[in-house]
């Protein structure tokens, strides 16, 4: 870069030319900041992802309903007698992504499943009450989720996420 | 200039690339060995401050079409949400905005700088018409931006400006309805002002790619108007030349950053904060700055056909000035009378420039005939005749004879020269709106004028008791949500504070899973609810005159300053008009109308109020309001709490502008500095 052939005082232009440069390489990264910054969520977004209250007393058993809660999908399913019980009959090692069906739900409250309902392959929407295992069936590769949530069969990875979520009495959840 | 380049690169990737696609031996060529003249002064520096603003205008810009929606409807209201919302969201705007600004003052100095030393002399010509089409290009840009924020001056200035071109016969109509892709300014339009202002830069870029090319063909211009001869006359671009500009486009930065941080609505016009109403049109409008002297030519022309012509032939005539000015010495250093002429013309333009923003009556009309004339005769006359009879003074034979010819003493002039250039430049745009029979509002000291002003927390929390308590009634103020009150620089309560006062309101929502709509308590993130439905029903409960909304109404009134109170201003950073005003009109109802006042029915007397005459009936009044904290409860100070606490509805990130402010000019200051001694150093054995 330089050219200047002055060479009274080499160290002293050389710290001058360090400290410029450095400077402009700061200033330029922290003026960069302001323009990463700015993609994130915004106020009024995160705001709106606060928690929601859903109230499950119109949900009978064998029922499920959808609720949105940060634009992602939540399945509530009231399982059946039958549906836990499948789910409880799996040796939990056998799966692909072991986990116990006492430790998706909350204790007391087994017939409830809360689940995100996206899949954990490529994001799909998995439809409930389809597939061979009483759950979920993700229709655009194939995944297959079990009356828990948890992957049985196809390219998904994971179980279906579950999301925070806490009873505050005991028909209604908070989800967040 | 510099012929093909022999740049080899040693690394062999670079190399490999370097025989498919030469673009490293171009950059070489043109932007490290390029010749540049070695007495090139300040004012070639714009050049580089004019491309740093293209690259930054773009580089804003499209951030802020990311949070922006081009809809009549919501333009408004996202842009506002964009600056409270979305983080460093106020910092991207005022950037945009001021960066607009900055654009033109810059081209402006370039314009000027090339007429005074003859840049656009043989073989200059189609470089300098270039230009010409960048700024036309630039003006189309900047008009289009202006519209797209959907105030008021948006609209109206969309409206006057589009229909400048019904004034063609015959077609002028058909055009102007194309224009606007319906019967009036309106969504149509506002959607594709947004896709060519999205579009125009990037042209302009394209242009300026052009422009660049053409001039290093001819290569530079300089101080001296003679071409370089010897290796002796030049120096390389980089570092000479890049440094320089560096640290040009450094000081040019302090500038800048003075209205973003410090004077962001300077520039701007108050009534463009009041979304854009078809059925009214402001009082005045008022373009912005850049375009007044042509505004101005414009209104001083008494038939709208002539007139529009007038505005136009004002611009195109500069892609003639090639050939008005047949005078063999470029520069006006050798040339005593066009100096002279020159500096008349610059004068000229900002007395238009002053006039284009006074109201069109009276005196003002006749001066803006006797300017325009002048304008037109600087290029029509005084030019052509000049290069006929003007002698000019020897020129020296080469740059290094100038060079030794002269001492150095340009820096600092040129220093002054820009700071006093800027001061008048801005001092033009200021809108002395006429007073309008108001009276002038007293001035308050508030604790958040000033370049560490801070809004006062109790004044915040007792402003928001006294809306909620009075004016919300029939005032909304829609922007501000509840969580808004607990933001950092806010009036700073705890969430659950905020969780509590949002729970006091009823908010309407659904439907439900019935289709019904309902009713809950409020949460943190729903904004205040308004007092009506709709603004036909705030009209028809408040005798015809609805209620503005108050979440702007500090920034959306202003009264003027006149001069010279606008250029001190720009010193002061005095940017409280608005609060001023809001504060007076709460305290200006006076029972006894005076002399010579009649006030219709149904109206008050305001002492303040533009006409007086106000709809709304005195808000406060003593004891109205109960403080918890031992304020005195009289209407002075209710007007003052709530007055700041619009201000801060208004503008909530101020404290977070004012302080990152701070940070950035002593971070510039500290640059420009280490940019000089850099420069010097550079330049050391060049002189
Ligand atoms: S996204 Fe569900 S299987 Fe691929």
């Amino acid at each position: 870069m330089t050219t200047a052939s002055s060479a009274d005082h080499p160290t002293r232009r050389d710290f001058l030319f360090v400290a410029t440069g450095a400077a402009a390489a700061v200033g330029g990264a922290a003026a960069l900041w302001p323009f990463v910054s700015q993609m994130n969520p915004d106020a009024s977004t995160i705001a709106a992802g606060a928690p929601i209250e859903v109230d499950l007393s119109p949900v009978a058993e064998g029922q499920d309903i959808k609720v949105f809660w940060r634009g992602k999908p939540i399945y509530i399913s009231h399982r059946t007698k039958k549906q836990i019980d499948e789910a409880r009959a799996v040796p939990v090692a056998s799966l692909p992504d072991p986990q116990s069906d006492e430790a998706r739900v909350k204790a007391g409250h087994d017939q409830w499943l809360v689940v995100i309902g996206i899949c954990t392959h490529l994001g799909c929407i998995p439809i409930a009450h389809e597939g061979n295992y009483d759950g979920f069936f993700c229709p655009c590769h194939g995944s297959q989720y079990d009356s828990s949530g948890r992957i049985r069969q196809g390219p998904a990875p994971l179980n279906l996420a579950v999301p925070p979520y806490q009873f505050v009495s005991d028909t209604k959840i908070q989800i967040g | 200039m510099s012929g093909p380049s022999d740049f080899q690169p040693s690394n062999p990737a670079l190399q490999w690339i370097e025989r498919r696609l030469p673009i490293l031996g171009l950059m070489h060529s043109s932007f490290v060995v390029y010749p540049t003249p070695r007495n090139l002064n300040y004012w070639w520096t714009f050049g580089a401050i004019l491309s740093f603003m293209l690259g930054m205008q773009i580089l804003t810009g499209v951030i802020l079409a990311m949070h922006y929606t081009p809809h009549a409807d919501l333009a408004f209201k996202s842009v506002e949400l964009l600056v409270r919302d979305v983080n460093y969201g106020w910092l991207l705007r005022n950037m945009h905005a001021s960066g607009a600004s900055m654009f033109f003052f810059a081209v402006y100095v370039h314009m000027l700088r090339g007429v005074y030393y003859g840049s656009y002399k043989e073989p200059r010509e189609v470089l300098w018409i270039l230009g010409v089409i960048i700024y036309l290009l630039m003006m189309a840009t900047g008009f289009m931006g202006y519209v797209l924020p959907w105030g008021q001056m948006s609209f109206w200035g969309a409206t006057v400006i589009t229909n400048l071109f019904s004034a063609i016969p015959y077609v002028g109509e058909s055009i102007v309805t194309l224009l606007w892709g319906g019967y009036s300014v309106g969504n149509p339009t506002l959607n594709r002002f947004f896709s060519l202002h999205y579009l125009l830069p990037f042209l302009i870029a394209g242009v300026v790619v052009l422009h660049v090319w053409a001039l290093h063909v001819a290569g530079q211009n300089n101080p001296d108007g003679v071409e370089p001869k010897t290796e002796k006359d030049t120096v390389p671009f980089t570092p000479h030349a890049t440094i320089k500009d560096g640290f040009g486009v450094a000081c040019f930065l302090l500038l800048y950053a003075w209205f973003i941080f410090y004077m962001p609505n300077y520039l701007g016009d108050a009534d463009n904060y009041i979304p854009a109403n078809p059925g009214v049109t402001p009082p005045h409008i008022v373009p912005e700055w850049y375009y007044l002297p042509f505004y101005a030519i414009l209104r001083s022309i008494p038939n709208k056909l002539a007139g529009v012509i007038g505005m136009f032939s004002a611009i195109i005539i500069l892609c003639f000035l090639p050939w008005l000015d047949a005078a063999k010495t470029r520069s006006s250093k050798y040339r005593p009378l066009a100096k002279q002429f020159f500096w008349i013309f610059v004068v000229v333009c900002i007395l238009l420039g002053y006039l284009g923003a006074q109201p069109p009556e009276g005196i003002y009309v006749y001066a803006g005939r006797v300017l325009t004339v002048c304008y037109f005769a600087y290029f029509l006359i005084v030019l052509p005749l000049l290069s006929r009879i003007e002698k000019p003074r020897p020129v020296p034979n080469s740059i290094s004879e100038a060079i030794l010819a002269k001492s150095g003493k340009a820096v600092a002039s040129i220093a002054v020269a820009l700071v006093a250039a800027g001061a008048l430049f801005v001092g033009t745009l200021q809108d002395a709106r006429a007073e309008e029979g108001g009276t002038k509002p007293p001035g308050n000291s508030w604790s958040f004028a000033g370049p560490f002003g801070k809004y006062d927390r109790g004044a915040l929390q007792r402003g928001l008791k006294v809306y909620k308590e009075v004016c919300s009634n029939c005032h909304a103020l829609s922007y501000i949500a509840f969580r808004n009150l607990g933001d950092p620089g806010g009036p700073g309560y705890s969430a659950a504070q905020v969780a509590a006062f949002a729970s006091d309101y009823k908010i309407k929502d659904g439907p439900n899973d019935q289709g019904e709509m309902f009713e809950r308590p409020g949460r943190a993130a729903d904004y205040f609810p308004s007092p009506f439905p709709n603004e036909q029903a705030a009209r028809a409960a408040n005798g015809g005159a609805a209620p503005p909304d108050l979440s702007l109404i500090t920034k959306a009134r202003s009264y003027g300053r006149g001069f010279p109170m606008f250029i001190v201003d720009f010193f002061s950073q005095y940017q409280e008009q608005g609060p001023d005003y809001v504060a007076a009109v709460l305290q200006g109802f006076e029972d006894k109308v005076p002399e010579g006042v009649t006030i219709p029915e149904g109206s008050y007397y305001n002492k303040y109020f533009p006409g007086h005459a106000i709809k709304m009936p005195k808000p406060l009044s003593d004891g109205q309001v109960t403080y918890d904290d031992g304020s005195p409860a009289t209407v002075a100070q209710y007007a003052k709490d709530v007055t700041t606490f619009l201000m801060w509805a208004a503008e909530p990130h101020m404290e977070a502008r004012k302080r990152i402010g701070f940070q950035v000019f002593i971070f510039l200051i500290i640059f420009a500095g280490l940019m000089y001694f850099t420069k010097k150093k550079v330049w050391a054995d060049s002189h």
